[in-house]
């Protein structure tokens, strides 16, 4: 009988994982997330209200650099609906300018791991890193309804 | 007997007419109102930036925001506005315009040759600058590139074409009167709530507007739909930004960064384009007087289908 059940829950739980690796809408909707959470911190430094700590800014720009890295391939033309996704259908029209802008972030964020050592530096690079969300959330993401 | 009535109906008629025809004149500032004044360019900047002129009024689909050849179309629920050339170009923009002239059309909202102007420019808002503000912001734009070309006419059917119905609009609509500032209230909440309800023109947005398409005066700043088409515009009173330290309001206003590691987008991405670009005690100023907004709540969000 335990045997049973556990089996069942072990088949049970590879399905769910295999179906959310190919959820590209779930995907997309945790690696925003991942990067919300870290920009959280990130702010919170910036704006003098969480002391500076290398190690956390390293980790800001890591997240940003893997979230560019992945992002590209989270969009296929066959996830523009389907699930809670707030991507336009402009991504899809103009999906060259799309993409250029992940890669002007993962650019970024790799300039600013090397470049950033103190929070100085850091405010500077996390105000123009940060320009890209919103250049992008402008054009292609709907609007909070 | 029936003569007599038809009478009595046709001189109601013509009073009721006549009275439309008073109240709806185009009211003007002349130039003999206008005292002597050195423009102050560094001022009329700031200005620009907290008026936001650029975000209309800046030819689309390219990065120069200084080139304000009109152009761009604003879907409105009576039509759909196309933004005009404000430019110093001379034939096709504001280069012949007098001062008195850009006066006028900012804090009256009338055009140089005596007819209404949608008040999809927001005039209703601008009416609170002051006179040596607006001057400043003239000899600024005329120190910005002209560009050429004529603007096309709007796209607003009839009975909103016409334009001397406006004139009840803004008589039912605009107080007319300069921002007055609360002395019992410090330098910089009045210079924050000038800048909001002035330049700024935050609640043409941020406020939910009646049938007629005026703003809800009860329920300033608490949100509503996006006049210009589609989503919802959040409350900006305390019952929306409560959680919100005034440094996460200028922060806000300096990056577009959220306090919950969010990025605000869509309409308001140009805003931040504009307040960025404010001296940070002026981004300061609109803070303090967020903050002391008290809580209003705004209509209710349509459920998520």
């Amino acid at each position: 009988m335990i045997r049973t059940v556990l089996a069942v829950s072990a088949i049970a739980i590879g399905i769910t994982a295999v179906a959310a690796q190919s959820d590209p809408i779930a995907q997309r909707r945790e690696l925003m997330k991942g990067i919300g959470g870290q920009t959280k911190t990130g702010a919170a430094m910036a704006k003098g209200e969480a002391a500076y700590d290398q190690a956390k800014a390293q980790a800001i720009f890591a997240s940003y650099s893997d979230a560019a890295a992945k992002a590209p391939n989270l969009f296929p033309d066959n996830s523009k609906t389907g699930g809670d996704t707030a991507a336009l259908p402009a991504i899809w029209e103009n999906k060259a300018d799309f993409t250029a802008r992940f890669t002007k972030l993962g650019e970024d964020a790799k300039a600013a791991a090397s470049a950033v050592k103190d929070g100085d530096s850091f405010k500077t690079t996390f105000a123009a890193i940060t320009k890209n969300c919103g250049g992008c959330h402008e054009k292609y993401r709907a609007k909070k309804n | 007997m029936l003569r007599k009535l038809i009478l009595v109906v046709i001189a109601i008629a013509a009073i009721g007419f006549a009275a439309f025809w008073f109240v709806t004149i185009p009211t003007t500032v002349p130039a003999s109102a206008l005292g002597n004044h050195t423009p102050d360019l560094a001022n009329g900047k700031e200005m620009f930036f907290a008026g936001g002129c650029t975000s209309c009024h800046a030819v689309p689909g390219q990065d120069d925001r200084t080139r304000l050849g009109g152009g761009l179309g604003l879907k409105s629920p009576f039509g759909t506005f196309y933004v005009p050339n404000i430019s110093p170009d001379p034939n096709d923009g504001i280069g012949r315009w007098s001062e008195a002239d850009f006066v006028t059309a900012m804090t009256k909202g009338t055009s140089p040759d005596g007819r209404h102007y949608f008040p999809a420019f927001p005039y209703t808002s601008y009416q609170h600058m002051r006179t040596d503000d607006v001057r400043d912001l003239f000899a600024f734009l005329k120190t910005l590139p002209p560009v050429q070309g004529r603007v096309r006419d709007h796209d607003v059917p009839f009975p909103f074409s016409v334009r001397r119905l406006l004139g009840g609009w803004k008589f039912l609509f605009l107080d007319g009167k300069p921002f007055q500032p609360d002395a019992s209230k410090g330098a910089e909440w009045n210079r924050g709530a000038y800048l909001m309800n002035g330049p700024g023109h935050c609640a043409e947005c941020h406020s939910p507007r009646n049938a007629l398409g005026g703003i809800i005066a009860a329920q300033r700043f608490a949100g509503g739909p996006n006049p210009e088409g589609e989503g919802w515009i959040p409350n900006i009173t305390q019952a929306g930004l409560k959680d919100y330290s005034e440094k996460d309001i200028e922060y806000l206003l300096e990056t577009g960064n959220t306090p919950d590691g969010d990025s605000v987008g869509g309409a308001m991405a140009p805003v931040i384009r504009n307040t960025a670009q404010l001296a940070a005690e002026d981004r300061h100023a609109i803070a303090v007087y967020l903050k002391s907004l008290p809580p209003v709540e705004g209509p209710k969000k349509p459920e998520k289908k």
